[in-house]
């Protein structure tokens, strides 16, 4: 059999691992609906046991971190992130584990310019870009309110 | 009892977006966490986001997009008490509980936890 390159380029998209989308997403969807799912839930116990919600809604993020920092440290979210990719990265347990692996992989550099540097890794642009994101909204709000006024 | 399925539902429709910018774009996972902040600053100034947060709660505050209306939440409202000063003081102030939590467990674990091999 004759394998002209379109032909052999055709054969590659079909083994090569194209990243199985049809898996990766309905993966992602559950995993990423479960964590949400857990935080709902934690959320309406702490509200249950009266808290309020804007106290509620912070704790449950504590609480997240925590669970996802310890879970990191055992080595288990990144086991489960094989499988659920973006379902375990999008939610804040996703950013806790970024933050959490970026400090135990820098342990060896000091805890200065290892841990206490590369602990940003991932929170940095995370933090840098929200808090410059909502500055700029602040000031259309102050620019609004000086129009309007 | 529909709050859960909500709350499953549109956390899951979330963080299946972000899973079809990975498999079709060349996006990293950094690149996508700091666009879903962003995004939820965005969201959250256009008033878009608190309706999904009363329709879905954890499915809507659970993803990072949350923690991006949580930043814009805060500046809203500390640029109300606080004028001029607010736009400084809103955002982290609002955020300051998640960020800690994820500096002083991210601390705690490099003191515990030994990195493992690949």
């Amino acid at each position: 059999m004759e394998i002209s390159p379109e032909l052999y380029q055709d054969m590659q998209d079909e083994i090569a691992p194209k990243s199985k989308s049809y898996i990766n997403i309905p993966m992602a969807f559950v995993s990423g609906g479960l964590i949400c799912l857990l935080g709902e839930c934690i959320l309406n116990l702490l509200t249950h046991f009266g808290l309020e919600q804007e106290a509620a809604s912070a704790w449950t993020s504590v609480t997240l971190v925590f669970l996802s920092a310890l879970l990191t440290g055992l080595g288990w979210y990144e086991r489960i992130a094989k499988h659920a990719g973006a379902g375990t990265l999008v939610p804040i347990t996703g950013f806790a584990n970024g933050v959490t692996s970026s400090a135990i992989e820098a342990r060896t550099e000091g805890w200065i310019l290892g841990v206490g540097a590369k602990i940003f890794t991932i929170a940095g642009p995370v933090i840098l870009y929200g808090t410059a994101a909502s500055v700029v909204y602040g000031l259309c709000l102050k620019l609004f309110q000086m129009f309007t006024a | 009892m529909m709050e859960y399925v909500w709350a499953f539902l549109i956390g899951g429709a979330i963080c299946a977006v972000g899973q079809v910018l990975i498999d079709y774009t060349k996006l990293t996972p950094a690149r996508i966490l700091t666009g879903y902040v962003v995004a939820g600053v965005l969201l959250s100034g256009l008033g878009l986001y608190q309706p999904l947060i009363d329709f879905a709660g954890g499915g809507a505050t659970v993803p990072l997009t949350g923690f991006g209306h949580l930043l814009a939440e805060g500046i809203r409202k500390s640029v109300e008490e606080k004028g001029w000063l607010g736009v400084f003081s809103g955002g982290l102030t609002a955020s300051a509980a998640g960020i800690t939590a994820a500096m002083l467990f991210g601390l705690a674990a490099s003191a515990i936890f030994k990195p493992k091999d690949k």
